[in-house]
């Protein structure tokens, strides 16, 4: 072996990760050819199925008259509960109740828009013609609606065997409660409501299904983008083993924010439809059953109370809170309520919790994952609770903010429920919005308005944005003993594999099913970095296939876990490709394997680049030449890594539990001002200050933070999935159902105050959904401010704040 | 979202268009930019028996045609926004077309199509009503012309008969000493409006009021004509600008909705009203 040479420091080289590099997704994307559910024609005589939907709340079915569809030229089958309830069992639910669901209706409608059968045909017009001709007979029944009259004693219970609408209670208690509500100077007490509402991607759902009769095996095609446990729960509600339900996702999903996790019920129908028809089957939702049937959000009903010191100091905090999960208790729910549980202290150092938590079914649709999941319903009560501390103490918000924020000392903090935030610098952030927001200027400019008699207000609210969930987070919804009795449920894992092919090209293939992130501009950052090759030259295959894809049960992409977590895989998968490239190289170099540096295509000899072999050379003898490896070094180059992290382990003895990998940290402060004559709200500014860690790419994240931000002002200004009393549906089309535009954005300032995550190899956070957890509750907070009331309710529309205005207005004359 | 089984007509000429439109007055509908009728059908709200799809029949001009501007059956909004000659000879129009859906939907949306629609929130009718335009009714049995006060009937419906087309909408050409003036409330930009107002002021060479339309939109079946009789002869003042606005939110018998209450709309009706009576008596001034 040739001696080395004296090392000299090797020359800095700019990491590709932390750079702001052009999505490699969007050149395709922008010149219309990315691959969506209904770009992709993998079956031949494929059929087109339309759903029958109920128009009732509450109903029972007392018969179905196909008839007439049958006679119909090209319809080839009509499905109904009948069938699923032979061919399927209800899809199981990670929470005690006797709640039957099933992906149609079997005795009853629960809701608007539920399932009733499905018709297959030659096409989508035929299908909604024959829809038409199916007799269904109804029998109506009283609907409960809202959460009060769900939680009344008297409420017909939706499902008879759980014999009430409250499906699941129970209460936790952390550190010292009696003792600081007793020791407090002050009780602050809210109650606040906070609406029901979605997303509204613009590709809908989408599903292809066939059935392998002779295999037994379904064959899906579908835009479902994990978590992928609901692969389980959908193999175990078809009754077959995992390997016989082989679901396939294209290589783009239009948006998502969560709500996309909730087409898995139409692959499980849709699968029995070509089952039952005997031809494969595709239905892409339409607007009208999205806007009905597809998923939202709870509508949650909080009361909160905070013991406090007169100093602003909050000793504990007790929540009781109700959340709506409309007709049944859906897979991943009841995780609405138990996402946030760790995490129910948010950005303060409050050492004693109280919760106690119920659900309730009403004749609504079910909800799910929706951009934020449970954190737009907790830092509503929280943030409105800590404005209300300071109203009733007479303090300035910021005091009580200050007083109570978690402090660099504090890091890692382990919150009373059970998190363990990893680290930041919270008072860094806060003054950073402080001086973004120009706020003694912003304060004088209310100040003026008010002068003037005009409505303006501030905003405040600072909140922890957990990423990465543990998959054991939602058996705290069950009772210890139930819950030692099972399988323990920890981690957060995913996985990635890279692979290079026999002429040196470089593949990676993903669990994360993306919607749209860029995840593949970012796993080409992190594997062209770790072997030294060209960024453009990486292929990053987002399709997900169930039978040759690496992936677990947390796959997917939610709860902002590719930057925590799954680039951690992708690198740990690029890093076994590495040491397999450095052990060739070593053989072939006659060098030290330490000793071997990638980069630029090449791996060469440290401190003497002129020895050098090319990376597609090595690769090349790993597949044409496995004589000539090094010992020990198996042919073909194809390594696939699994992480998870060690801590979040599953909910200890006393209920607590770390509920999310990472956790980030958001400041925000608005201005607005209120047209008196119309009661529109203007957010004349927002500044948003964000803690993520290290930014992998710093556009993606700024891309992410005005994805979140938009749909926060959604929450904000204009959404709610409305019903009326009597359980229809007021916002049945998106004439009713208001997403904001590109017109009613208000200007958004970003701003970046970082402490990257010990607890990360890349030392990343999520940063998806914080701002559509922080934007609802203040704007909330500003409107308060402006109106000088204490409840508000969301959505803040013109109509809803003028008649704040016009009461306001009475009590003074 | 597909609509149900419809027959469909392509007629390359009026005559031809107005021949299908006789031979099938039981249940033909005109299609002209589409953007209300197919959503209709692919909700299934709207289930016509056939389709006239008058998009080869060339009716596509507009301009001025002796004291009137004419606009006919074809002509896209976005066309006419954008037209010098519309902002010259329409001021009113000119204002309120920004206002009339999007800029993808005005692109294909015709002004007869809004008008022959009748959508109470939509603003075109408004703004017709408020200029006194006259439609032109064209059937096998000739042709006939109806003011706008008596065209709007109720929500969706006009006086068009079954057999015949709007070929023709005739605004009358601006006016001196007369202001201009269009505003509408929507929670979006680009939403029908929960309430809309227009003002056609026109004073006398003293100053005094000539005559005063204010025409309300949303709040009612169809345009809401609000009785400004009063104002006539005298200066169109502060004092009279808040009388008149407060009138019209009392005259209304508005609906609630989602969108907001009937106080709600009473609110916005006397609000629009301040403005358009505010920003009119400056324009006519302006012009005089």
């Amino acid at each position: 072996m040739i001696p080395a040479p004296a090392r000299p420091a090797a020359p800095p080289r700019p990491s590709l990760i932390g750079q702001a590099i052009a999505r490699k997704e969007d050149p395709a994307l922008l010149t219309g050819h990315g691959r969506f559910i209904d770009d992709v024609s993998p079956f031949a005589n494929t059929h087109h199925a339309a759903v029958l939907r109920s128009p009732y709340p509450h109903a029972r079915i007392v018969s179905i008259d196909a008839s007439a569809a049958f006679a119909i030229e090209g319809v080839v089958a009509v499905i109904t509960g009948r069938d699923v309830e032979r061919l399927t069992k209800p899809f199981s639910v990670g929470v005690e109740t006797k709640i039957p669901f099933y992906c149609c209706a079997i005795d009853k409608v629960h809701y608007v828009g539920e399932p009733v059968a499905v018709v297959v045909a030659r096409d989508r017009y035929i299908a909604e013609d024959a829809l038409e001709a199916i007799d269904v007979e109804y029998d109506d029944l009283p609907p409960v609606v809202r959460i009060e009259d769900a939680l009344r004693p008297g409420s017909a219970p939706l499902h008879e065997a759980v014999g009430s609408n409250v499906v699941h209670r129970r209460s936790f208690a952390y550190g010292d409660v009696e003792g600081a509500f007793a020791a407090a100077d002050e009780i602050v007490e809210i109650e606040v409501a906070f609406p029901k509402y979605g997303s509204t991607p613009i590709e809908t759902y989408g599903v292809i299904a066939n059935y392998d009769s002779g295999a037994g095996t379904y064959v899906v095609h579908a835009n479902f983008h994990g978590p992928f446990v609901l692969h389980a729960v959908m193999a175990g509600a078809l009754r077959v083993a995992g390997n016989h339900l082989r679901i396939h996702v294209p290589p783009d999903i239009g948006g998502s924010f969560g709500i996309k996790a909730h087409v898995y019920p139409y692959i499980v129908l849709l699968a029995v439809a070509a089952r039952v028809a005997g031809v494969p089957v595709r239905w892409i939702e339409d607007r009208l059953e999205h806007l009905q049937a597809s998923s939202s959000s709870t509508d949650r009903l909080t009361w909160a109370k905070a013991a406090v010191k007169r100093d602003g100091t909050i000793l504990a905090l007790a929540l009781d809170q109700v959340d709506n999960v409309g007709a049944y208790v859906r897979a991943p729910e009841p995780a609405c309520l138990y996402r946030m549980h760790g995490t129910v202290t948010g950005a303060y150092k409050i050492p004693a919790v109280k919760i106690d938590n119920r659900l309730v079914t009403t004749n609504k649709l079910p909800t799910g994952l929706n951009r934020g999941y449970g954190g737009q319903e907790q830092y509503f009560t929280l943030e409105r609770l800590v404005a209300r501390v300071a109203k009733r103490l007479n303090l300035p918000v910021l005091d009580v903010v200050r007083r109570n924020l978690l402090r660099v000392e504090d890091f890692p903090y382990h919150a009373a429920p059970g998190s363990v935030y990893d680290a930041g610098d919270y008072g860094r952030a806060l003054d950073a919005a402080l001086r973004l927001a120009d706020y003694d200027a912003l304060v004088a400019r209310r100040d003026a308005q008010r002068a003037r008699g005009k409505h303006a207000g501030i905003g405040i609210g600072c909140i922890v944005e957990p990423s990465g969930s543990n998959m054991g987070y939602v058996s705290i919804a069950l009772p210890r003993e139930t819950r030692d009795a099972g399988l323990p449920k920890s981690g957060c894992t995913e996985a990635a594999t890279v692979a290079i092919d026999p002429l040196g090209a470089v593949t990676v293939r993903l669990g994360t099913t993306p919607q749209g992130q860029g995840h593949q501009t970012v796993a080409a950052q992190i594997v062209a970095q770790e072997l030294g090759v060209a960024f453009d030259a990486i292929e990053v295959i987002a399709e997900m296939d169930t039978q040759t894809s690496p992936w677990s049960i947390a796959s997917g992409s939610y709860s902002s876990r590719f930057a925590p977590v799954a680039s951690a895989a992708i690198q740990q998968a690029a890093r076994k490709v590495a040491a397999k490239l450095r052990a060739i190289a070593a053989h072939e170099l006659e060098i030290a394997r330490e000793d071997v540096v990638l980069a630029d295509g090449k791996a060469s000899a440290l401190g003497d680049p002129s020895r050098s072999v090319p990376i597609k050379r090595l690769a090349g003898l790993a597949h044409w030449h496995p004589t000539a490896l090094p010992p020990g070094i198996d042919p073909g180059v194809y390594e696939t890594a699994f992480f998870s992290l060690p801590i979040l382990e599953a909910p200890d003895e006393n209920d607590k539990v770390n509920s999310s990998a990472v956790y980030g940290f958001i400041a925000d402060i608005c201005y607005v001002e209120i047209d008196a004559d119309t009661g529109r709200v203007h957010v004349e500014s927002y500044v948003t200050v964000h803690d993520c860690g290290t930014m992998l790419n710093p556009l993606l994240v700024d891309g992410q933070i005005h994805g979140g931000f938009a749909h926060g002002i959604g929450g904000a200004l204009f959404e709610e999935m409305a019903y009326g009393d009597d359980g229809t549906v007021l916002a049945g089309t998106l004439a009713d159902y208001l997403i904001p535009t590109a017109t009613e954005m208000p200007p958004l300032t970003i701003g970046h105050e970082n402490v990257p995550s010990p607890f990360t190899p890349l030392g990343a956070k999520g940063v998806g959904e914080g701002n559509a957890m922080s934007v609802p509750v203040v704007i909330a907070n500003a409107v308060a401010d402006a109106l000088g009331v204490d409840d508000v309710t969301l959505p803040l529309t013109p109509a809803r704040v003028w008649a704040i205005l016009r009461t306001n207005a009475e009590a003074r004359a | 979202m597909k609509p149900a089984p419809f027959a469909y007509h392509r007629p390359e000429s009026r005559d031809e268009a107005l021949d299908l439109l006789a031979e099938h007055a039981d249940g033909a509908k005109v299609l002209a930019g589409g953007q209300s009728l197919v959503a209709a059908m692919n909700m299934r709200l709207a289930r016509p028996a056939r389709v006239v799809d008058i998009n080869r029949i060339g009716e596509d001009t507009f301009a001025q045609d002796g004291d009137a501007f004419a606009v006919s059956a074809l002509v896209r909004q976005s066309d006419l926004e954008r037209s010098p000659a519309v902002r010259d000879a329409v001021p009113l129009l000119h204002e309120a077309l920004p206002f009339v859906g999007h800029a993808q939907t005005r692109s294909r949306a015709t002004l007869c199509g809004s008008l022959a629609h009748a959508d109470p929130s939509a603003e075109l009718p408004v703004v017709a009503t408020a200029l006194g335009a006259r439609m032109e009714c064209g059937s096998r049995r000739g042709t006939r012309t109806v003011a706008a006060d008596e065209f709007f009937v109720s929500s969706f419906t006009t006086a068009l008969e079954p057999d015949e087309l709007l070929a023709r909408a005739l605004f009358p050409l601006r006016a001196a000493r007369t202001g201009y003036a269009f505003a509408e409330f929507a929670e979006r930009h680009g939403d029908y409006a929960i309430a809309s107002a227009a003002a056609v002021l026109r004073l006398r060479e003293d100053g005094a009021v000539d005559e005063l339309r204010l025409v309300l939109g949303g709040v009612s079946d169809r345009p809401f004509v609000v009785d400004a009789h009063a104002c006539a002869g005298r200066p169109l003042g502060e004092e009279a600008i808040e009388t008149l606005a407060e009138r019209a939110g009392r005259d209304i018998d508005p609906h609630s909705d989602l969108r907001g209450s009937a106080a709600y709309r009473r609110q916005l009706a006397s609000v629009l009203s301040r403005r358009v009576l505010a920003a009119a008596s400056l324009d006519a001034r302006k012009e005089g």
